[in-house]
């Protein structure tokens, strides 16, 4: 018998205790690299809606995780990656569309400085809801959570949303959205375990 | 709903073998028990979400972010401990080559101990060590940095538990699918069976994929040993065939 000869993706490890002295070591004190990775998300004037994301993760018990890390990435106002990938058009030349967060040092919580994403087609040719893919680590995480960051004023997209209406539990689909605090700021909470678990993407 | 032919696309991401990852609840790992989500992952298939990622250019390093023996070191001195040189080639199932992939790590020093805050254990901070660095790999998916040999370290989990000699590793690819963290050890560690986070990897052959050899051919004589270590992402499906159901 002849044998496929793929490879296969390295296994998880935990980001354990640590994760913030390897992707934000200035945060922990250790000043190196010029200032931290994805700290900011906007290099010049931008287009679209300037928003803020904050949000907590939440373990099992309700208590917020203070070592975990939160990475968002996300299309500019126009619906647009700046990305290699991106062959629809050339996006936003002054926003990244990634960030990362460490959370605050004592109450955990995450904060993004960002734009308010414009809607992006599903394979099929069918619109998303303006989403935001969210990625977290943290000790005790043996593989990095995969969830997305919807809005909850955006109820007509979401409403057809390939992803959303996918979902079996219907009830559910609230732990995808974030809301608004105030204007132009979103609490998006993450629950790891628990009656309010996020729903999280195996993608 | 009916099948349409389309053009050819770039495949989306190979689906990610969930029985050869490490389950999200492993109870010997006690931090994983209130941290493991219960609810099953929706599954679907990779978007334009997962499939663009950003670009980290090599224009971003520093001449010493590779260099953990001497990029937190005082003009003229450098980390205590066993010098040595990991290196390797980021690849994807493939089997190709990822270029310019952003590869970060971050280490205990010589002593097994960190330099953070919340650390506790009692070994010797190393005032000229930092223990982070970061590479961007080259055309073939290589990368190669310099440090020092890592401690284990005594942690709270059991009564008597102790991590094997470790690097932590941070992966960035082309597609944000294929993000991914994951730790390397070192051949010959007798901390390697008994520790419980290594151990929620399901096999034998997952282990062996996170330990790294000696490799005494990129040894630097009277200077470094080397230890090489390759690392593979997800790869995208390649396929010239490829019908779709339209409405699905
Ligand atoms: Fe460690």
């Amino acid at each position: 018998m002849q044998r496929l000869d793929y490879l296969r993706e390295s296994p998880s490890q935990t980001a354990g205790p640590y994760v913030h002295i390897g992707c934000t070591p200035n945060f922990t004190g250790i000043e190196i690299f010029g200032g931290d990775l994805g700290t900011s998300m906007k290099t010049g004037p931008v287009q679209g809606e300037e928003i803020t994301i904050r949000g907590t993760v939440f373990d099992g018990t309700g208590t917020p995780l203070r070592d975990a890390m939160i990475e968002i990435w996300q299309p500019d106002a126009a619906g647009l990656f700046p990305s290699a990938n991106e062959t629809r058009g050339t996006a936003d030349p002054n926003f990244t569309g990634w960030g990362r967060s460490p959370g605050d040092m004592v109450t955990g919580e995450f904060t993004f400085e960002t734009v308010k994403p414009g809607a992006v087609p599903y394979p099929d040719g069918r619109m998303q809801a303006p989403h935001i893919t969210a990625w977290i680590v943290a000790r005790g995480i043996n593989i990095g959570l995969h969830t997305r960051i919807y809005f909850a004023d955006e109820e007509a997209a979401n409403a057809t949303d390939p992803i959303l209406t996918r979902l079996e539990h219907q009830n559910r689909v609230p732990t995808l959205l974030a809301r608004k605090e105030a204007d132009g700021v979103y609490r998006f909470d993450i629950h790891l375990q628990g009656p309010n678990e996020t729903v999280f993407f195996d993608i | 709903m009916s099948l349409v032919n389309t053009p050819p696309r770039t495949g989306g991401f190979i689906p990610r073998d969930r029985s050869w990852q490490p389950d999200a609840l492993t109870p010997q790992y006690k931090t994983s028990v209130r941290r493991s989500p219960q609810s099953a992952l929706l599954s679907f298939p990779s978007t334009l979400s997962e499939e663009t990622s950003p670009v980290f250019g090599h224009a971003m390093l520093g001449e010493l972010d590779n260099d953990l023996i001497l990029n937190y070191a005082k003009p003229g001195e450098s980390a205590i401990g066993p010098r040595i040189i990991v290196h390797g080639r980021v690849l994807d199932e493939n089997g190709r080559g990822v270029p310019g992939a952003l590869v970060e790590f971050w280490q205990a020093n010589a002593g097994g101990r960190y330099r953070h805050k919340k650390e506790s254990y009692q070994a010797a901070l190393d005032p000229n060590f930092g223990g982070c660095g970061r590479t961007i790999t080259g055309e073939d998916g290589s990368y190669e940095f310099r440090t020092i040999y890592p401690g284990p370290y005594p942690w709270p989990n059991g009564m008597n538990d102790w991590r094997p000699a470790h690097i932590h590793f941070s992966l960035f690819g082309h597609g944000f699918a294929q993000r991914l963290i994951t730790q390397m050890y070192f051949e010959g560690d007798p901390h390697i069976p008994l520790c419980p986070i290594l151990s929620t990897v399901k096999s034998q052959e997952a282990i062996d994929a996170l330990t790294a050899l000696l490799d005494m051919n990129r040894t630097v004589p009277m200077d470094s040993r080397a230890f090489k270590f390759d690392m593979v992402l997800r790869g995208r499906r390649q396929t010239y065939f490829e019908n779709r159901t339209e409405g699905l």
